[in-house]
């Protein structure tokens, strides 16, 4: 970043914060992964990243590259959509496998599987 | 206009997205047009479920109260993860019955419960109709079945359906 030097104090301030916000959440959701004790508390823990941490980030990228070249810069928009879309696919993947793993070991604290009263599904597999 | 366009939305996405990324120009509105009409027609081979978005002007709402609630859960799981002293912590499961049906809106729940850190989306069954989440600080499971049907699926109900 040759040009930081000219970007207003105000925009700095407010850029340093966003990063510092955004870096400081997915610190915060990488230390959960760590200190959480079972699998379902660490599947929260990296959502802290995943939206906010990255949001912060995000945000801040837009204000300096608007701010530095003096026109809208939006295209990390785009980085935040695809993000909150693709982040189900892999948490439920994860969620589900767990759960699945879970209730052929009979584990105790899982819920059963949910199914309308009285219907056996053919793809049922547990 | 519908054999042209068999998803009109998708091909205002596309264009908006190829605008963001090559920067807004008569030449790239062209060009973004042509390919986000082309593109949707292209997925129409897919048969993707068609959902029809009845009323705009709740779409703000429903996001404004979305990134509002995304900041309460970060701030309150982030708080959890940092001071696991300050209170005793029970994590569970929730039944949530569902009205939804319409597979957009479902999609768009998911995504709101998933980027929630307070709660993860585990398991839907479409026959029963009912959502399996697991909530990171248990305290009311009523609280939460509340705030799925009556701050998430009200909106998205009126908005889809």
């Amino acid at each position: 970043m040759n040009h930081a030097a000219d970007l207003p104090v105000w925009a700095a301030l407010l850029v340093s914060f966003l990063v510092l916000l955004g870096a400081g959440l997915t610190l915060v959701g990488a230390i959960g992964l760590v200190r959480l004790k079972t699998f379902y508390d660490r599947l929260h823990a990296p959502s802290l990243g995943a939206t906010w941490g990255a949001g912060g980030i995000l945000l801040a990228s837009i204000l300096f590259f608007s701010v530095l070249q003096s026109r809208p810069v939006l295209h990390e928009v785009l980085i935040a959509v695809f993000l909150t879309v693709t982040t189900p696919v892999t948490l439920m993947l994860l969620g589900r496998a767990a759960l699945y793993r879970d209730r052929s070991e009979n584990a105790a604290d899982v819920p059963p599987p949910i199914r309308a009263d009285g219907e056996i599904r053919s793809g049922d597999t547990i | 206009m519908s054999r042209l366009l068999p998803y009109p939305l998708l091909a205002v996405s596309l264009l908006a997205m190829w605008l963001l990324l090559n920067g807004l120009s008569l030449g790239h509105i062209v060009l973004g047009s042509v390919i986000g009409v082309a593109a949707s027609n292209v997925t129409a081979a897919l048969q993707p479920p068609r959902s029809r978005i009845r009323r705009w002007h709740l779409i703000p709402k429903l996001v404004a109260i979305v990134l509002v609630d995304v900041w309460r859960s970060n701030v309150a799981v982030a708080r959890l993860i940092l001071f696991p002293g300050q209170h005793r912590r029970v994590s569970g499961f929730v039944i949530v019955p569902l009205e939804l049906r319409d597979p957009a809106a479902l999609a768009i729940l998911a995504c709101i419960l998933t980027c929630t850190p307070g709660s993860a989306w585990v398991e839907y069954d479409s026959t029963a109709n009912k959502l399996l989440i697991h909530v990171f600080d248990l305290v009311d499971e009523a609280h939460w079945i509340d705030l799925i049907k009556n701050r998430y699926e009200r909106l998205l109900l009126e908005i889809l359906a």
